[in-house]
């Protein structure tokens, strides 16, 4: 019997994918967010509230990941903003190389933030670096305050946490505080923010948030 | 400035749908890095190690495994798993401690802590059989 003995990451073909986008990221300046979350939790909605309030301020980009149909994608576009699908075809997480392919139809010359929303999934896509800055967990209110400690790999690879729904809470059995301890019991370092698509409460605060982390360099 | 809009499709056929399903085509493929074409059939077993946050299923990754050899060399490789536990050590009062999911702080301090082992994802073995001795 013979044994060869190796020691590979499994991922080390995403991760490699990964780190070239985040050079080319890096090489155009861009500060690439991947937002990740539940299905329903409210990303397309932050994210419309988000290019609406942002318009003119920065030069923002989307790329769309969705099991199927361009449906985000469109929503996305009546920003004016380019907006890229990914339809997976039944994968439940981006991966670096499609996020590689779909960069391709972007001119990042132009660009200085890229909003990556991810399948809605808060498993899969915790193990697949995309060649993102950060990514960005949301949860609702509507989803209760055990989400961290069911999902404890994601929280703690996220280095934000977007409340959303917050208008919700007087109609709910929702705890605030004790979402945000389980969350920070996950990940002490992760920043908390608080929105609401409906009324648009902490959008200004999101938002500048995004603001304060593009690199102030200039754009032609 | 930039305000055309512009909506383009990426459509891709992606061949997993679940992740362990994803992670179970890289293990062959890493298998098929390390073994020659003519001796994948001898391929007893893959042994992968697995930490508790890596955030994998194993009985999940077990299946997908067998199911996408099947019709393949590789059939009736074995996939041994190495469960790696999930530990902690504190930044502030450097213990280490074994981790549980859903408490990140020191048990002793209450400190912050950095993960020491258990996110790992690895194929660290592949076992083959002894080459059957030409019938003379």
């Amino acid at each position: 019997m013979s044994i060869i003995t190796i020691e590979r990451k499994v991922l080390e073909k995403n991760d490699e994918i990964a780190g070239r986008n985040r050079a080319l990221f890096a090489e155009h300046g861009l500060f690439v967010v991947n937002l990740v979350s539940s299905p329903g939790s409210g990303k397309t909605s932050l994210l419309e509230r988000t290019l609406e309030h942002l318009k003119g301020m920065l030069n923002v980009a989307v790329i769309e990941g969705d099991v199927q149909t361009d449906l985000d994608a469109q929503r996305v576009a009546r920003y004016g903003v380019p907006a890229v699908q990914i339809v997976t075809r039944g994968g439940c997480h981006l991966e670096a190389n499609l996020v590689q392919d779909a960069v391709k139809n972007l001119d990042l010359r132009n660009l200085q933030l890229l909003i990556i929303e991810n399948v809605g999934n808060l498993v899969c896509p915790a193990n697949y670096d995309l060649g993102e800055n950060m990514k960005v967990v949301i949860a609702s209110t509507t989803e209760g305050e055990d989400k961290p400690l069911k999902y404890p790999v994601m929280f703690r690879n996220s280095s934000v946490l977007v409340i959303n729904k917050i208008d919700l809470i007087p109609y709910l059995t929702f705890n605030l505080e004790s979402l945000k301890q389980n969350a920070l019991g996950i990940n002490p370092q992760l920043e908390i923010l608080e929105t609401s698509c409906t009324t648009g409460a902490g959008i200004d605060k999101w938002c500048q948030w995004l603001v304060a982390h593009v690199e102030p360099h200039p754009k032609i | 400035m930039w305000l055309k809009g512009e909506e383009e499709s990426v459509r891709r056929r992606s061949p997993h749908s679940m992740h362990e399903l994803s992670i179970a085509h890289q293990i062959v493929e890493i298998v098929g890095q390390h073994v020659p074409d003519a001796d994948t059939a001898r391929v007893k077993s893959v042994t992968v190690r697995i930490g508790e946050a890596a955030g994998v299923v194993a009985e999940s990754l077990e299946f997908c495994f067998t199911a996408i050899i099947a019709e393949t060399e590789l059939a009736g490789a074995a996939l041994n798993i190495e469960e790696i536990p999930l530990m902690l050590k504190c930044s502030r009062c450097q213990t280490t401690t074994r981790g549980s999911f859903g408490v990140f702080v020191c048990p002793t301090c209450g400190g912050n802590t950095t993960i020491v082992s258990g996110t790992e994802l690895n194929v660290i073995e592949i076992e083959l059989e002894d080459e059957v001795p030409e019938s003379p």
